[in-house]
Formats: C-alpha cells, sequence, structure tokens
C-alpha cells in the first residue's frame, strides 16, 4: 500500500481520528469478509477496493479533479448519477455507515436520531471522510423528517451543500416535482462544471449507469440458484462498492464475477452448501461498513439471497430506457449542440431518466403498495424461505412500513422477523439469539 | 444412551440428563456468578460423579455460543479425569429449546410466555409444538426478572416473597416508568411519600404484566388453542402468573420447574437428533 499521508493531509483530514477509523474498518473486513469460506476467486478485487477505498480510489478522485472533473457526493439514490457524468462530473456515495464523533454530533442532533445521519454528521465532524472533503458539491435531499431537518444543520458545516427537493407521493404532480428538480440538478451541475450537457452526452452518461445496473441485476440473478453461488455478504458488497467505484471498471468486474459465478452454478459450486436456508433482506440501507445484520445472519447457518434496500434492489432496480435513443438517430447526428432538437431530445431524456426514479420505493413515499408488492415478489424469486425486515433504530418511515410489511407477508405464509438496531454492538448477542431462532423456525 | 442439555442463562444455569426414553435422570442447577462456563463445568462434574454417562450435549440460553466453543477447546490433560470428552456439544436457541421442553409436558400448548433474568419472551406454536412466530424483549431490562429483582431490593422485599406480598395489597398503584432506572426513582419517592409498599409492589407487576401481555398479543393472533405456559424464573412468582391469567381470561400452566424447562427441551432435541441420525444410518 502506498503512502496517502501526504494526500489526506492535504484534504484537510484529521490524521489521527482517520487512522483509527481506517484500522477499525480494516480489522472489521478481516474478521467479516476475509473470513469467510469458498468465496468467489473475483471477490479479490472487491477485496482490493476496500483496502484501498480511502486511498488510490481518492487519488484517481483527485487526479480527475486536477484535469478539470468536479466530484459530487450524495447521501441518496435519488440523485441522479447520469446527470452528474453527462456534465464531466463524478458521483460518489457518502457512506454514513459508522458511529464516529458521537459526542460531536450530540451538540447538533438529536440522540434519537437514526444512525445514518447521525454517521453523515460524524465523518464531517470527526474529518475523517475523504469522499466527503474531495467532493466539490454535496447534494443533501428531502426525504424523511430527519434528514430534511439534519440538512438544515449540515449546511452550517459544509459549505457546497445542495439539496434537493423530492415529492412524497406518486401522482402526475409528484413526477413533475421531480422533473423539475432534475432540471434544476442540471443547472446547478452544469455551473459547478462549467460544462453544458449534450444529448450525446447524456445518451453516453445513461449507458454507463444503465451498464453498471444491468451488471447488479446479472449478479442478483444468478443469486437464485441453490446452492447459492456467493454470500449475501459480499454481494452486498459488490452492491456497496457500486456508489464508489469507477463505473465502466466496476461494471466490468462485476460481470467478471458473474462468469464465474455462472461457472460455480454448473459445477453445483456453492459458498455454502445446498439447501442452506435463505434470506431476503428488506429495510434501511447497509453502507459501508454496516455490516452487523448480515454477519449475524450469515454465521447463524443463513444465506442472504437478496437485498431489497437501496444499497441492493430498491436502488438498482430499472434500467432508464433506452429506446429513446432512437429518436436520437432519427434526428440526424445528435452531436448538433445548438439545435433546438437536441434540447428536446434531452428533455426526452429528462422524461426517461425521471420515470426511472420515480419508481423508487422508498418508504418516505405515501402510499407505498409498490415496496409491499416488491417484497413479496422479490421473497418468491430469490426462493427466500424467509423474510428478515431491517430498521435503523428511530428510522420512522422505514420502522412504520415494517407492520405492513410483516402483515402482507403472513398473509403470503411468508416468515418474517422484523429487527430494530444501529450501529453500536451491544445488542450483538440479542441479535443472534433472534436471528438464530428464526433460521431454526425455517429449517 | 443419555443426552444432556444446559441452559446458561443470566442468572441460572440448569443441567438436564434424560435417557432413551426421555426420562429426566438427573436435574442440577447453579447461580451463573461471574463465570458461567466455570459454573457450567462444575455442574457436569457433578453429573459425571453421580456416574451418569451422556453421549452428547446441547447448549442452551444466552451462553450457548460460548459453552460450545470452551468445550471444544477443553484441555484434555485437566479435564479427561473430569468430564466424558468424548461428548459431542452443539447449541440451539432457548426459543426452540423452550417449545421442545414444554411440549414434553403440554403437548396441547399453543403459547409459551418465557421470563428469564434478562430476557422475556412470547412464542406461538404450531399443532405440531414448532415455533410459528415468537417475540423478544428488547435491549433493555424492562420486563424481565432483572427489573422486578431490583425493584424487590429497593423495596425491601426478598425475590421470593416479592410476589407473595404483592399479592397481598388492597388497592392497585400506578407506575408509570417501565425503564429500569426510573421506575427505580419511582418507587423511592412512592416510599418517601408513604405509600405502602405492597401497593407498589403489586404496580410494578402489573406495570411487567402489562409488556407481557401486550407481547403476547402481538403473537397470539388466531392460535389454535387458548394454552398459554408460563416458563423461566419469573413463572415461579404466584403474583405475575394470576395477574397475567385475570388480564388475558384464561389459565396460565406453569410447569413444576419452570427454571428447568430450557435445559429439559435441549437434552429431548438432543435425543431426537441422536435417533434421527441412527434411522438415517439403519433406515
Ligand atoms: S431509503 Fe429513501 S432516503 Fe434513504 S437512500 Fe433510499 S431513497 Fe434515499
Ligand atoms: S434510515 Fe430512515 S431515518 Fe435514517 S435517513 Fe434513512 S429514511 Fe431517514
Amino acid at each position: 500500500m502506498s503512502d496517502y499521508t501526504q494526500m489526506w493531509r492535504d484534504l484537510g483530514l484529521n490524521l489521527e481520528a482517520h487512522d483509527m477509523l481506517l484500522n477499525v474498518l480494516g480489522n472489521a473486513y478481516k474478521d467479516i469478509y476475509l473470513s469467510q469460506k469458498n468465496r468467489p476467486e473475483g471477490m479479490g478485487y472487491f477485496d482490493f477496493v476496500m483496502s484501498e477505498v480511502h486511498g488510490l480510489r481518492i487519488k484517481e478522485l483527485i487526479d480527475e479533479k486536477a484535469q478539470g472533473r468536479k466530484i459530487i457526493g450524495s447521501y441518496c439514490v435519488f440523485v441522479p448519477e447520469e446527470i452528474a457524468l453527462a456534465a464531466n462530473a463524478t458521483l460518489v456515495g457518502l457512506c454514513s455507515g459508522a458511529d464516529f464523533a458521537i459526542e460531536e454530533v450530540e451538540k447538533y442532533l438529536p440522540r434519537n436520531t437514526c444512525s445514518l445521519i447521525k454517521s453523515a454528521f460524524g465523518f464531517k465532524l470527526g474529518k475523517v471522510c475523504p469522499y466527503l472533503e474531495s467532493a466539490d458539491m454535496v447534494v443533501g435531499e428531502n426525504t424523511c423528517d430527519g434528514k430534511k431537518k439534519a440538512y438544515e444543520s449540515l449546511g452550517s458545516l459544509i459549505t457546497n451543500l445542495y439539496v434537493m427537493d423530492l415529492p412524497q407521493m406518486k401522482s402526475e404532480q409528484g413526477k413533475a416535482l421531480l422533473k423539475g428538480e432534475y432540471y434544476r440538478f442540471k443547472e446547478a451541475v452544469e455551473k459547478l462544471t462549467g460544462v453544458k450537457i449534450t444529448g450525446t452526452s447524456l445518451k453516453n452518461a445513461i449507458k454507463t449507469v444503465n451498464a453498471k445496473r444491468s451488471a447488479i441485476h446479472r449478479l442478483s440473478e444468478l443469486r437464485k440458484a441453490d446452492p447459492s453461488p456467493i454470500s449475501g455478504l459480499d454481494a452486498l458488497l459488490a452492491n456497496q462498492v457500486f456508489f464508489y467505484d469507477n463505473p465502466a471498471r466496476f461494471t466490468e468486474s462485476v460481470n467478471k464475477i458473474c462468469d464465474e459465478l455462472e461457472k460455480r452454478i454448473q459445477d453445483k459450486q456453492g459458498a455454502v452448501p445446498a439447501k442452506t436456508p435463505r434470506i431476503l433482506l428488506s429495510g434501511c440501507p447497509m453502507a459501508v461498513p454496516n455490516w452487523k445484520l448480515p454477519w449475524i445472519i450469515e454465521t447463524s447457518g443463513a444465506v442472504i439471497v437478496g437485498e431489497e434496500s437501496c444499497v441492493g434492489e430498491r436502488g438498482t432496480r430499472n434500467l432508464v430506457d433506452e429506446s429513446i435513443f432512437n429518436l436520437l438517430h432519427n434526428a440526424g447526428d445528435g452531436v448538433n449542440e445548438s439545435s433546438i432538437d437536441d434540447n428536446q431530445i434531452i428533455d426526452k431524456m429528462m422524461d426517461a431518466i425521471t420515470d426511472r426514479y420515480f419508481k423508487v420505493d422508498c418508504a418516505i413515499f405515501t402510499p407505498n403498495q409498490e415496496r409491499l408488492n416488491h417484497i413479496v415478489e422479490m421473497a418468491q424469486n430469490y426462493k427466500a424461505d424467509g423474510v428478515i425486515h431491517y430498521s435503523l433504530q428511530f428510522c420512522q418511515p422505514y420502522i412504520m412500513e415494517s407492520i405492513p410489511v410483516d402483515k402482507v407477508l403472513e398473509d403470503k405464509n411468508i416468515p418474517t422477523l422484523r429487527i430494530e438496531t444501529d450501529y453500536g454492538m451491544e445488542d450483538a448477542g440479542q441479535l443472534k439469539t433472534r436471528v438464530q431462532a428464526f433460521i431454526e423456525q425455517l429449517g | 444412551m443419555n443426552y444432556a442439555g444446559i441452559d446458561i442463562g443470566s442468572r441460572t444455569i440448569e443441567v438436564v440428563v434424560v435417557n432413551d426414553y426421555s426420562d429426566i435422570i438427573c436435574s442440577l442447577q447453579a447461580d451463573t456468578g461471574f463465570d458461567p462456563i466455570a459454573e457450567a463445568l462444575k455442574l457436569f462434574y457433578a453429573v459425571e460423579e453421580r456416574g451418569i454417562k451422556y453421549e452428547s450435549i446441547m447448549a442452551t440460553g444466552y451462553g450457548r455460543n460460548l459453552f460450545e466453543i470452551a468445550y471444544a477447546n477443553l484441555d484434555p490433560v485437566s479435564n479427561s479425569k473430569k468430564l466424558n470428552l468424548t461428548a459431542n456439544c452443539s447449541a440451539i436457541t432457548e426459543i426452540k429449546a423452550h417449545a421442545r421442553g414444554v411440549a414434553a409436558f403440554f403437548p396441547n400448548a399453543a403459547t409459551i410466555l418465557d421470563i428469564g433474568g434478562q430476557d422475556s419472551k412470547a412464542i406461538a406454536l404450531n399443532k405440531n409444538g414448532r415455533v410459528k412466530k415468537f417475540e423478544m424483549n428488547d435491549r433493555c431490562a424492562a420486563g424481565t426478572g432483572k427489573f422486578l429483582e431490583i425493584m424487590a431490593r429497593t423495596l425491601g422485599f426478598t425475590i421470593d416473597d416479592f410476589g407473595k406480598e404483592a399479592l397481598l395489597a388492597q388497592n392497585d398503584l400506578t407506575i408509570n416508568s417501565m425503564c429500569t432506572v426510573f421506575a427505580e426513582s419511582e418507587v423511592t419517592s412512592l416510599i418517601a411519600k408513604g405509600s405502602d409498599r405492597r401497593e407498589i409492589a403489586k404496580g410494578l407487576h402489573i406495570s411487567v404484566m402489562k409488556r407481557a401481555v401486550s407481547m403476547i398479543n402481538r403473537i397470539r393472533a388466531e392460535q389454535y388453542s387458548d394454552l398459554i405456559v408460563f416458563t423461566g424464573g419469573v413463572a415461579k412468582n404466584e403474583c405475575m402468573v394470576k395477574l397475567i391469567s385475570e388480564k388475558l381470561c384464561c389459565d396460565v400452566l406453569v410447569p413444576d420447574n419452570p427454571q428447568m424447562i430450557g435445559a429439559l427441551g435441549a437434552a429431548l432435541i438432543a435425543l431426537e437428533q441422536q435417533t434421527c441420525k441412527t434411522s438415517k444410518l439403519y433406515g
């Protein structure tokens, strides 16, 4: 590993605290990931990415910046990567998966705030996140009340915070609001980078992000096999790295793993023995390094076969409709940037982008029947023996929704376990008992 | 052949040994103390001293995984005289163990309430005695044996008399806090105000009862029978049994030795797993 100390210092990180974080992260990764058996060889790539998550990848971003690209950080899957890419910017997810600087955080946030929001503040206040510190723009979004109000305070800590408004209902008005916000975001990004989005650049961006999602879809499809060719932890990691990595390289690496998994399936080789109880995990996003619950599940004799989560299928479901590109060809070369045609084409693409994101069934929407349907559908498609619903403590939207989720699954005779937890390890023993008892119940 | 079950709880440890016919041939109990694994091993020494042998051990309770690991790594030199090191040891959760243990005494039980030292749980069973659904208290001690123990101490009762004294209360008194820390200060201020100790005790029992009942109600919908069995140390508390049965308008049955149920269930599962293996071998 190279020495990145100077780079971290230049970014203004608190080196001592940062060392501490890397240490914790490294140990957790070793205990949770590297101790797994029968991992696909292709996971070596992700091991490397994780070992360099604050190193090489940050250096790449800094190099991109030196060449005039801008870095945009985001906290939610509603922020469209396509728009960032089309305007010569790179979008990175800001993970918020660990507690940090808790006492400092509680000067800004009430104690009963979810771990994710607290963590976002902790990483800023502790000066330990190189992604956050290298970002030229940080996008917050009006989703749950917690985040909405938290961004008001976060604005005093992050000067380049941009807040995106989001609808709460899946109505025509809601969709118009989302499209309007995506246009406003487009202008903000264009202003930041000084690069105007063209039909061609937006088309290429859509293709890049669709390819990344398709690779994940392919991976998910392969997890339907019994025995599952990959552990849930490893698949979760791929879904987590989705948010940081260079998109093209990510797509290539995931596809490579998929080739390997296809072979494994042919050879009836699994990450776990056949007939291992299969779990669908549903609920709040799981950001790096929040691996606690998946780890407990998979060390209790079960395998996770799908994540109904924003770091998972809720975040990656559906592609942006590419049939729109035919129009582009019909309109000629499409490179004529100043023509009215190009604006019309861009508008059509903005519609297609809006359509795709508008389908994300986050619990902040009301009503949200689509999510219930998707959970049942996923449980059936991935042949899950049971569903574990995971909510972060104090996350009102997902905790509230867990009750109808439980009901709808019970009606379908799918066993369900509801878990409420946070990033701390104090409840690990109790969680283990619950999860083990649930798995016994399935067996 | 014999089979041992051990339930390592936060307050007590129980060992039960059954024979091939599911008869209990030995049952022992000890306080958990500060070194649960050492206490657990001492119980097995005691079993061996009685000349009782066992084929396998099934561990349950919060210490189950620790015990499983510790047992696999026992030093053969210092332990071979005192212990049968060839027995293989595995673990199951207390939820499965209680379901099995209760079925041995009450084959028609549909619901189990288990309140132990640091956990409380409600378990719904289906007709063949398997776990259908369960609820557990979250990480705090509210509604558990620990809560009652601390409150008994605050009021100057022994834990054994706590329920009996509460039953003698003339009136009900409401305790608002479920949190152990807040409830303790609420109790202290009630004592200072001169409230009757037994009434305070009753109020505390009522608050634990409410929590238990709401847990039962969450899992009991559409259960095929009314029969509720109460296990764990708190099942020995007469006041608690009475309050829960009154609130739910049905009988609440308590096995003779409610603290042994987990260890018994574990021993029976060890026996069944063995039988299952043997029948696979020969069948
Ligand atoms: S759960 Fe909702 S708010 Fe959170 S990342 Fe997903 S879409 Fe955004
Ligand atoms: S986990 Fe829940 S409370 Fe926390 S940010 Fe997401 S939606 Fe909001």
